[in-house]
C-alpha cells in the first residue's frame, strides 16, 4: 500500500508535466489540423533556458528560492514563448495551403534543426541541474515504508493545476479563446467575421510554448539533469498523451497527460523500466487503432 | 527608395530582436560542465556578431525582394567579403554563417532573372526535347560512371567506402520513394525495416551458418512480413497519425532489439557477422577451412580493394534492381492506384480501389527493400548493434526522398550524394550536418515542395503529349 501510494504521488507529478506538453499539442492540432512536431524541441528549450536562468539567479546572488522560480518561470515562458512564435512564422505559416504533408515533414526538419543547434550550442553532455528545491514532507508510514511527498512535486503540481486552470479560463470566456474555438470550427468564416486568423494561430503557438516552458522547468528541477535529447521522448510521450484524451480536447489532454504518468510510472515500478517507454508507444498504437478519437475527442469525419 | 527605407530598417531591425531573443540564453551563455557543477562560457560577441549578420541580411532580402538589383548586391557581395577575409570573428563558424549570408542575398537577387530565363529555356520546343533527352542521357551517364567507378584512379579506399555508404542511402531512398513518393504515405519508421533486415541476416549467419545470397531473400521477406503485419492495423490512419504511429513502431523495434539481450546480445551487439561471398569464395587474406579465398579462385594477388569493390557492385546491384522495379511498378495498375491514392483517397474509394490493400502493398514492398539494404548493410559492417537503427537514421532517409522531390527517383540520387557525400567528404561539416539536415527540409517545403527536380512525368496521360503548340 505504502509502495502504490508513493508511486501515486510520483505518477501524478510526471502526469503534470506530460499534461502541460500535450496542451501545446493538442491546441495547434485543434487549430490548423497538424502536428507541430518540434513541439517537443520547444519543451527542451524551455528546459534548457531554465537551467541558465537559475544558473544567472545564483550568480546575482538571488538565494531565495520562491524568487528565483517565480523569476526563472516567467524568463523561460517568455523566450520559449519567443521559439514557439518564430517556428510558425517560419516553418508552417508559409505551408497554409500546401500539399497534405509539407507541413508534417517542415515540423520534422525543425525539430531536427532545434536539436542540433542546442546540440551544438550547448554541447551533446547531459547538464546535471543542483537542485533547488530540497526536502518534503513525510505523510505516514506503513510497512516500514516512509510514502513522501517532496515540496518539489507539489510546486510541480500546483503550477500545473494553476496553469491549466488559468489557460481554461482563457480559452472560456475571453475574446481570445473565443477567436481560437472560432479558427478551430472554420478558419475562412472565422476571418470572413473580422478575426485575425494570423494572429490567432500565432498566439496559439506563443501559448503552447509558454506552457512547454513551464513543463521544461518542471522537468529540469525533477530530474535535476538536462539534454538536448529530452525532447523527443517527452514530445511523443505528450503527444500519445494528446491522442489518448481526445486530441483537439483540452480536459482531454490532461486526462491523457495524468494517464501516461500513470502508466509509465507502474509500468516501471510493478514490471520493468526497460519496457517502460515501449509500453507508452505501445499505447499509442492502440489508442490510434481502435479509438483514434480518444477518451474525450470528437470523431472526426473526412469531407470530400 | 527613400521613403520605404525607414520601414525596411525597421522590419530587419524586428527580426534582428527577435534573432537575439532566440540567442540570448543558448547562444549567449553556453553551460560547461567542469566537474564541480556547471559554469558559464559567455559567447555575447558571437551572439552580437550573428544578430548583426541577421539584420544585415534581412535587408538585403527585402531589398532583392522589392527589385533593389544594386543595393541588395553590394550588402550581399559585403557580407560574402567580410566572412571571406582574414577578420579574426570568434570561430569558423561565423565566417562560415556570414559568407553563407553574402551568397544567400546575392542568389536571391539574381534569383528572377535566373528563373525567367531558365523558364523561358525550358518551355522552349528545343528546350523540351533537350530536356527529355538530357533527363535519358544524364541518368545514362550517371550508370556508365556508377559501373566504371571502382577502377577510376581516384577510386582509393575512403572513396570507395563512401560510394558504398551513398549507395546504401540511395538505395534506402528509392525504397522510401515508394511509399512515400508514390504511395504518399509518410513513413518515419522506415530504419524498423532495416533493422530487421540486418538483424536477420546478422543471426542467420552467425548461428546457422548461412550465407548472403540465401538470406538477401529471406531478409526482404521477413521485413516485408513486418511491414505487413505492423502495416495491416495502421494503414487506415490518416496521414499524420500513419507518420506517429510508423515512428512509434520504429522505437518499438529499436528498444526490443536494445532490451531482448536473448535475441539480439542487446546494446552489445552482434559481431563477427561474415562478408558476402562470390561463388562460395570469400573476400578475406586467408579462408576458412573449407573454403578459397576470392584472390586464389582468380590467381590473382590478394588485395583489401577487392572486398570493397565487391561491395560496391553488391550495393549498385541491389539499388539498380530497386529503381527497375519502381520504374515498372509505376505502370502497372497496382503502381497507379498508389499514385491514385495519393492525389485523392475519397476518389480512389469511389472508384473501387481498396485503399487499405492498395496501401498495404506499397508499404510492404519499401519493408522488403529496407530489408535487402539491411541484410547488405550487416554483411558491409560485420557489427551491428541498435545505435545504427535510432530515429534519426530514419529522418535522414526521410530528407534525402523530400530534398530529391518526393517520386523523382533521380532527385533521390543528388540528393543523396548532397547529404551524405558532402559532410562526409568535408568532415569539419560532420557537426554542422543535422542542422543542414533540418533546415533543408524546412526551406524545400517552404521554396519548392515539389523538391529539388521539381521535374516529374505523369506515368499516364489522357490523351498522348502533343508534339507542340
Amino acid at each position: 500500500m505504502a509502495y502504490f501510494s508513493q508511486q501515486l504521488i510520483n505518477a501524478i507529478t510526471l502526469g503534470a508535466i506530460y499534461g502541460l506538453i500535450a496542451i501545446g499539442y493538442t491546441m495547434v492540432y485543434g487549430i490548423i489540423g497538424m502536428i507541430n512536431f518540434a513541439h517537443g524541441e520547444v519543451f527542451m528549450i524551455g528546459a534548457f533556458i531554465s537551467l541558465i536562468g537559475f544558473m544567472i539567479c545564483a550568480g546575482l546572488g538571488i538565494s531565495s528560492a520562491p524568487v528565483a522560480i517565480v523569476l526563472v518561470l516567467l524568463t523561460a515562458m517568455a523566450f520559449t514563448a519567443v521559439y514557439g512564435w518564430t517556428i510558425e512564422r517560419t516553418a508552417y505559416r508559409p505551408l497554409r495551403g500546401s500539399f497534405k504533408l509539407a507541413p508534417l515533414i517542415s515540423a520534422i526538419g525543425m525539430s531536427i534543426l532545434l536539436q542540433n543547434y542546442v546540440q551544438l550550442a550547448q554541447g551533446a553532455r547531459p547538464k546535471p541541474a543542483g537542485s533547488v528545491v530540497q526536502g518534503g514532507y513525510t505523510l505516514f508510514s506503513a510497512d516500514g515504508f516512509d510514502v513522501r511527498v517532496t515540496w518539489l512535486q507539489i510546486i510541480i503540481v500546483v503550477v500545473t493545476v494553476a496553469l491549466m486552470a488559468g489557460f481554461s479560463w482563457v480559452i472560456a470566456s475571453t475574446s481570445l479563446g473565443r477567436q481560437q474555438r472560432a479558427c478551430e470550427q472554420d478558419m475562412k468564416m472565422a476571418s470572413l467575421l473580422g478575426v485575425n486568423v494570423d494572429r490567432t494561430i500565432s498566439l496559439t503557438f506563443v501559448m503552447g510554448a509558454a506552457l512547454a516552458a513551464v513543463a521544461g522547468m518542471m522537468f529540469m528541477m525533477y530530474y535535476g539533469v538536462v539534454d538536448f535529447f529530452i525532447g523527443f521522448l517527452a514530445g511523443i510521450k505528450a503527444f500519445t498523451a494528446a491522442v489518448l484524451g481526445g486530441i483537439g480536447s483540452l480536459p482531454g489532454a490532461m486526462l491523457g497527460g495524468l494517464l501516461i504518468g500513470l502508466i509509465e510510472v507502474f509500468w516501471a515500478g510493478y514490471f520493468t523500466s526497460e519496457y517502460k517507454d515501449v509500453a507508452v508507444f505501445a499505447i499509442l498504437v492502440l489508442v490510434l487503432i481502435f479509438r483514434p478519437s480518444g477518451l474525450l475527442g470528437k470523431p472526426e469525419i473526412e469531407k470530400v | 527608395m527613400a521613403g520605404r527605407l525607414p520601414a525596411l530598417l525597421k522590419d530587419a531591425a524586428l527580426t534582428a530582436l527577435v534573432a537575439a531573443a532566440l540567442g540570448l540564453f543558448i547562444v549567449g551563455f553556453r553551460t560547461r560542465d567542469i566537474g564541480q557543477g556547471l559554469f558559464f562560457d559567455y559567447q555575447f560577441v558571437d551572439l552580437a556578431i550573428a544578430v548583426a549578420v541577421i539584420f544585415f541580411g534581412r535587408l538585403g532580402l527585402q531589398f532583392a525582394s522589392m527589385g533593389l538589383k544594386w543595393p541588395s548586391f553590394a550588402l550581399g557581395t559585403a557580407l560574402g567579403a567580410v566572412g571571406a577575409s582574414p577578420i579574426q570573428l570568434p570561430s569558423t563558424f561565423l565566417h562560415w554563417f556570414v559568407v553563407i549570408a553574402g551568397v544567400l542575398i546575392i542568389l536571391r537577387t539574381i534569383w528572377p532573372w535566373a528563373n525567367a530565363a531558365l523558364g523561358t529555356a525550358r518551355h522552349s520546343r528545343r528546350g523540351k526535347v533537350f530536356g527529355q533527352r538530357g533527363a535519358k542521357w544524364f541518368g545514362t551517364a550517371l550508370l556508365v560512371a556508377a559501373v566504371a567507378m571502382p577502377f577510376a584512379p581516384f577510386a582509393d579506399q575512403k572513396t570507395m567506402d563512401l560510394a558504398v555508404l551513398i549507395l546504401t542511402y540511395i538505395m534506402l531512398g528509392w525504397g522510401l520513394n515508394i511509399v512515400v513518393g508514390l504511395a504518399g504515405l509518410l513513413d518515419l519508421g522506415y530504419v524498423a525495416f532495416y533493422a530487421v533486415g540486418a538483424y536477420a541476416y546478422a543471426l542467420l549467419s552467425t548461428q546457422y551458418g548461412l550465407n548472403f545470397w540465401t538470406v538477401l531473400p529471406l531478409a526482404g521477406m521477413f521485413a516485408a512480413t513486418f511491414g505487413l503485419l505492423l502495416g495491416f492495423p495502421v494503414l487506415r490512419l490518416r496521414g499524420d497519425y500513419l507518420a506517429i504511429v510508423t515512428m512509434g513502431f520504429g522505437e518499438i523495434i529499436r528498444l526490443v532489439l536494445l532490451n531482448w539481450v536473448d535475441l539480439s546480445n542487446g546494446p552489445a551487439g552482434i559481431g563477427s557477422i561474415p562478408g558476402p561471398t562470390l561463388f562460395g569464395a570469400v573476400f578475406a587474406e586467408t579462408a576458412p577451412a573449407g573454403k578459397q579465398t576470392f584472390a586464389e579462385m582468380m590467381n590473382i594477388p590478394f588485395s583489401s580493394n577487392q572486398r570493397l569493390i565487391f561491395l560496391y557492385y553488391i550495393i549498385l546491384l541491389l539499388a539498380l534492381v530497386t529503381n527497375l522495379f519502381t520504374q515498372r511498378i509505376r505502370r502497372l495498375p497496382v503502381g497507379r492506384a498508389w499514385e491514385a491514392l495519393r492525389e485523392d483517397e475519397t476518389a480512389c474509394q469511389a472508384l473501387g480501389i481498396n485503399p487499405t490493400n492498395t496501401k498495404l502493398t506499397a508499404f510492404a514492398v519499401g519493408a522488403m527493400f529496407a530489408g535487402f539494404a539491411g541484410s547488405f548493410f550487416a554483411a558491409k559492417q560485420r557489427f551491428i548493434s541498435p545505435e545504427s537503427f535510432t530515429f534519426i537514421e530514419s529522418a535522414i532517409i526521410l530528407s534525402i526522398v523530400v530534398l530529391g522531390g518526393m517520386g523523382s527517383q533521380i532527385g533521390v540520387v543528388l540528393a543523396a550524394v548532397l547529404l551524405i557525400g558532402l559532410p562526409e567528404w568535408f568532415r569539419d561539416l560532420g557537426a554542422y550536418r543535422m542542422i543542414v539536415f533540418g533546415l533543408a527540409m524546412v526551406l524545400i517545403m517552404v521554396f519548392r515542395p515539389r523538391g529539388l527536380i521539381a521535374h516529374r512525368e505523369p506515368s499516364v496521360r489522357l490523351h498522348p503529349a502533343r508534339a507542340g503548340p
